[in-house]
Parts: C-alpha cells; sequence; structure tokens
C-alpha cells in the first residue's frame, strides 16, 4: 500500500514536465473509425490507479453503468452498458482508448459519455454543481487519466 | 395481499443482493393505501398515453421500482411521513396569513374544493393564457389576493401547501391537456425532453425512456413520471416537488440547470405530467 502510493508519487513527479509538452489535447486528437492510435500522453497508464478512476463517483464513475466482474469488492453496479471484463479480446487498445476518450465516435448517438472532450456541448454546467462554467471547460478525465483506465482495462484479458 | 406482497418483497430483496445485475422488472405488486377513510387503491400502472404509443406500451409509477421498505411506507397513511407536511399545509391553510388578516380557507373554505386540480395541472389559465404549475396557482393567490410577497417556489411554505393540495387529489386519473392552448408549450417540454444537456450529453429519454428497469449504480431507474409529486424523499427527509426533481436530474448531467419556475421547467413539467396520463395522483408519495 505505501509502497503503491510512493511509486504513484514518484511517477507523477517525474511525468509533470515531459507530459505537459507531449500532451495531445481534447480538441487535438485524431480518430480513425473511432480509434485513437498514440498515447495521449506518452507516459504508461497506471492501471491501479485507472481502477480507482473507474470506482470514483466525480472521476470516471464507470461502475454507474458498466458490470465489471473484476471489481466484486466495488458494491452497486450498473447494468446499461456492457460487462467490461474481456473488452480487450474485443477491442484493440487504440480502439479502446477512442471509447473512453469519446465513445460517440464508436458507438454512434451512445448514451455513453465523452471522457476527453471539451466541447461543444448544450448548457454545460460546472461540474455538478448545475451552475454555468466560470472559464473554458476541461474535460471530465486528464490525458493521463485516460490513459490510466486504458491501462486497467487492458490488463481484463479473460 | 399482505402475503403475497411480503413474499414478492423477499424476492426482490434477494435480487438486489446478488447485486441486481439483471434488468429487473418494475415490481408486481398493487398500492393499496390504508388512510383515516378507509382503503384506497391506486392505479400505478396503465396503458401508454397515445401520444407515448411507439416508444412505450405501459406506464408505470416510480413507485414500482423502489425497494419493499420504502414501498410499504407508502401503504399506510400512518407510516407516511409526508402526511406531516400536509398538516402543516392545512394549518397554514387556515391561518389568517394575508395582509388584511386573509386565509385561504375563508375564500375556498376546506381544502377539499381543491379536489381535482392536481390531476389536471400544469395547464393553460384560460383568463390569462399563461401555462401554471399549481405553484403559480398559489402565488397568485398569496399576492393578488392576500398583499404578500410571492413565495419562494421551493420555499417550505410554498411545498407545505403542494402537499396539501395534491393530497385532495389523491386516486384521481391524471388528466393534464396536452392540445389546444397547451399545444406550444407541450411541444417545447418534449423537445427539452429529448435535449442531450450537459458535458454528460445526456436526455431525460436516455435514462427514462432508453433504461428504466435498467441500474445506474444503485439506483433502479424508473420512467420518470411526477404522479407521485410532491414525494417525501427520504434522503432529504423532507418534501421534494416536481420542479425540484427536474432540477436535480439536469444538474446530473453535468449542466447548467433552469431555475425553478422557469419557461423551460414549466413546460417540462407539463410534458412529463401527461406522460404519466392515466396514473393515480399519489402525493404525497415516498421515494428514496
Ligand atoms: C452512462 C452510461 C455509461 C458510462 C458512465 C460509461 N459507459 Fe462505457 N458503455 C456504455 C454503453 C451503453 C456501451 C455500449 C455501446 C452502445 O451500444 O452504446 C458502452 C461501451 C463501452 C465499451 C465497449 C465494451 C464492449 O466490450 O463492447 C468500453 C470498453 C467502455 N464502455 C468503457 C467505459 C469506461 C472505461 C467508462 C468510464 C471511464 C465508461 N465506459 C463509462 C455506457 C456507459
Ligand atoms: C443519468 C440518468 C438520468 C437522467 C439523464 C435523468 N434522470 Fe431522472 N432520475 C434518475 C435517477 C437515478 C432517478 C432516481 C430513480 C428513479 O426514480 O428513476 C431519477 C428520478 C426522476 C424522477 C422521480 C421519479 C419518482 O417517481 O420519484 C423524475 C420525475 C425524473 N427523474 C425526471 C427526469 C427528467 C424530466 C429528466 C430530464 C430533464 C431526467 N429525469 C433526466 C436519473 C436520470
Amino acid at each position: 500500500m505505501t509502497r503503491q502510493v510512493i511509486l504513484g508519487a514518484t511517477l507523477s513527479a517525474l511525468m509533470i514536465t515531459p507530459s505537459l509538452a507531449a500532451e495531445i489535447a481534447p480538441t487535438d486528437v485524431t480518430y480513425v473509425e473511432g480509434a485513437i492510435e498514440a498515447s495521449l500522453t506518452g507516459v504508461p497508464g497506471d492501471p491501479v490507479n485507472g481502477k480507482k478512476i473507474m470506482t470514483t463517483r466525480a472521476l470516471g464513475n464507470c461502475v454507474a453503468c458498466h458490470p465489471i466482474s473484476t471489481m466484486p469488492d466495488v458494491p452497486f453496479h450498473g447494468n446499461i452498458g456492457p460487462e467490461l471484463n474481456g473488452a480487450p479480446d474485443r477491442w484493440t487498445e487504440a480502439q479502446l482508448r477512442g471509447i473512453v476518450a469519446n465513445a460517440k465516435m464508436t458507438f454512434d448517438g451512445t448514451i455513453m459519455p465523452a471522457f476527453y472532450k471539451t466541447g461543444t456541448f448544450i448548457r454545460p454546467g460546472a461540474g455538478y454543481t448545475g451552475k454555468a462554467p466560470e472559464g473554458p471547460l476541461s474535460p471530465i478525465l486528464t490525458a493521463q487519466q485516460i490513459e490510466d483506465v486504458v491501462a486497467y482495462l487492458m490488463t481484463l484479458k479473460e | 395481499m399482505k402475503l403475497r406482497t411480503s413474499a414478492l418483497a423477499t424476492a426482490t430483496a434477494l435480487g438486489l443482493a446478488l447485486t441486481g445485475m439483471a434488468w429487473a422488472e418494475p415490481v408486481e405488486d398493487t398500492l393499496t393505501i390504508e388512510t383515516d377513510d378507509g382503503q384506497i387503491t391506486m392505479v400505478t400502472t396503465a396503458p401508454a398515453p397515445a401520444h407515448l404509443s411507439d416508444v412505450m406500451d405501459t406506464i408505470y409509477s416510480g413507485w414500482h421500482f423502489r425497494d419493499a421498505e420504502t414501498r410499504a411506507m407508502q401503504m399506510d397513511d400512518f407510516d407516511n411521513p409526508g402526511m406531516v407536511f400536509v398538516d402543516r399545509g392545512l394549518d397554514a391553510w387556515n391561518a389568517a396569513l394575508g395582509k388584511n388578516g386573509e386565509s385561504c380557507a375563508g375564500c375556498h373554505q376546506s381544502p377539499e374544493s381543491m379536489a381535482g386540480l392536481r390531476a389536471v395541472v400544469p395547464r393553460v389559465d384560460e383568463k390569462t393564457g399563461k401555462l401554471m404549475l399549481m405553484e403559480d396557482y398559489i402565488n397568485s393567490c398569496v399576492t393578488e389576493r392576500m398583499g404578500l410577497e410571492a413565495w419562494g417556489m421551493t420555499s417550505k411554505s410554498m411545498k407545505d401547501m403542494l402537499a396539501l393540495i395534491s393530497f385532495q387529489s389523491r386516486g384521481m386519473t391524471v388528466n393534464v391537456a396536452t392540445d389546444g392552448a397547451a399545444a406550444p408549450y407541450w411541444e417545447k417540454g418534449r423537445e427539452i425532453y429529448y435535449t442531450r444537456y450537459g458535458q454528460l450529453e445526456l436526455a431525460c429519454a436516455n435514462c427514462h425512456e432508453d433504461n428504466y428497469g435498467n441500474y445506474i449504480r444503485s439506483d433502479h431507474l424508473s420512467q420518470g413520471q411526477i404522479n407521485g409529486f410532491p414525494v417525501y424523499r427520504l434522503k432529504n427527509a423532507g418534501i421534494l416537488s416536481a420542479q425540484q426533481r427536474l432540477i436535480g436530474c439536469v444538474r446530473d448531467t453535468r449542466a447548467e440547470t433552469f431555475k425553478a419556475g422557469s419557461d423551460e421547467l414549466k413546460a417540462l413539467e407539463l410534458y412529463v405530467a401527461s406522460r404519466g396520463n392515466g396514473l393515480s395522483v399519489e402525493g404525497v408519495s415516498v421515494r428514496n
């Protein structure tokens, strides 16, 4: 546990400078048939953090909609979306990156929200406050958080 | 009756315990309420109104989607915590609140004179041509006939009065007008219902039309009907008006919400009410 925290801290300290330069902004992402070929940051994703993002309400909250059988410790998974265990058997890493960043590029009109998108929205708010945003919108997840989620999804081979 | 309910209740509890992965039918159960004046049975399942016939066959009260314990609280007025607010509304009804000592009772006699109103509002007022929520009718008396400042749309006084007046129509069939003068407002409400708002890009229909019966985390998604409003919400330990529920659902899409009583939310309330035409007025119902 402690080791993980230290490792995480070291990793993010290392990340800061190089990733800012290399990071692809939400508006600059290229989708090829829904997929994003290259990493958004150039920094390998951290699956442990990815799992945390997927179960945290204020972040990805993927379990709100998806059953994920590799997380029996997390109570109450939703069932709006498909079971995610086995996702990397059905999709490549590039396709998964595209689905997490903006699933509408893969599934036309899907209910699944786009996690790496900053516009255009109808009446976007400042998070869940119900108020108008003060400045430009941030994507729901950062580029590195997307990479972390994709890294966790890639562990779900059946 | 009681037996059947509890057997089903156990089944549901079990279903949930197995983490409720599967689509869960709206619970099969009958809402018969023990009241001071005997039992009343509510229509909680009905054929969908004609305007919904291409999207669904059957409409269900949100009551069918709540757990056994929550459902039971609504089956006996003695256990329904919302009744306290009906009583508070009755006190206000009889009190000399007006600038010159006017009371609701002074003009309208007993609150039973309001029976039937909940079932047909929101509606377009014949004289002014304006779309009126129950709140708007209440405020027109508060300001024009009692000489007071308007009550806040979601204030305690307003919600106590909503509870009292809705209660007078309990068991009557929701039947709001969608045609004639109401048509333009209804169309606007319909458009809002299908608009994908906020950073999550979700419309009411994504959850309450396409996914009712499914679970969002631990929430069993209902059809988002408002026949039970105002509801006593266990989570808030208080009364929640339909306007407040609509605000909350828009906010949850990471959107900038609309204000209570705004043109948009009035039109939306009319449209959502019309999706429940055929169900019983349940207010004050109990939800989690
Ligand atoms: C509001 C509901 C919702 C949320 C939240 C959501 N998803 Fe989805 N997701 C769906 C639906 C529905 C589909 C199926 C695509 C379709 O048919 O629209 C899907 C499809 C997928 C797929 C493809 C699955 C397969 O095997 O075909 C992946 C991978 C995925 N989602 C990952 C995620 C991740 C990771 C998150 C969180 C960061 C997330 N989803 C959040 C609803 C959601
Ligand atoms: C992200 C999903 C989601 C969206 C989008 C959404 N809602 Fe809801 N809504 C819920 C959940 C969860 C509940 C609580 C469980 C239930 O009753 O369905 C709820 C409850 C309700 C209720 C209370 C029903 C009852 O019987 O207590 C109403 C009314 C409602 N929603 C209307 C709407 C309207 C109108 C919109 C669009 C402006 C909307 N919702 C958008 C998720 C959503």
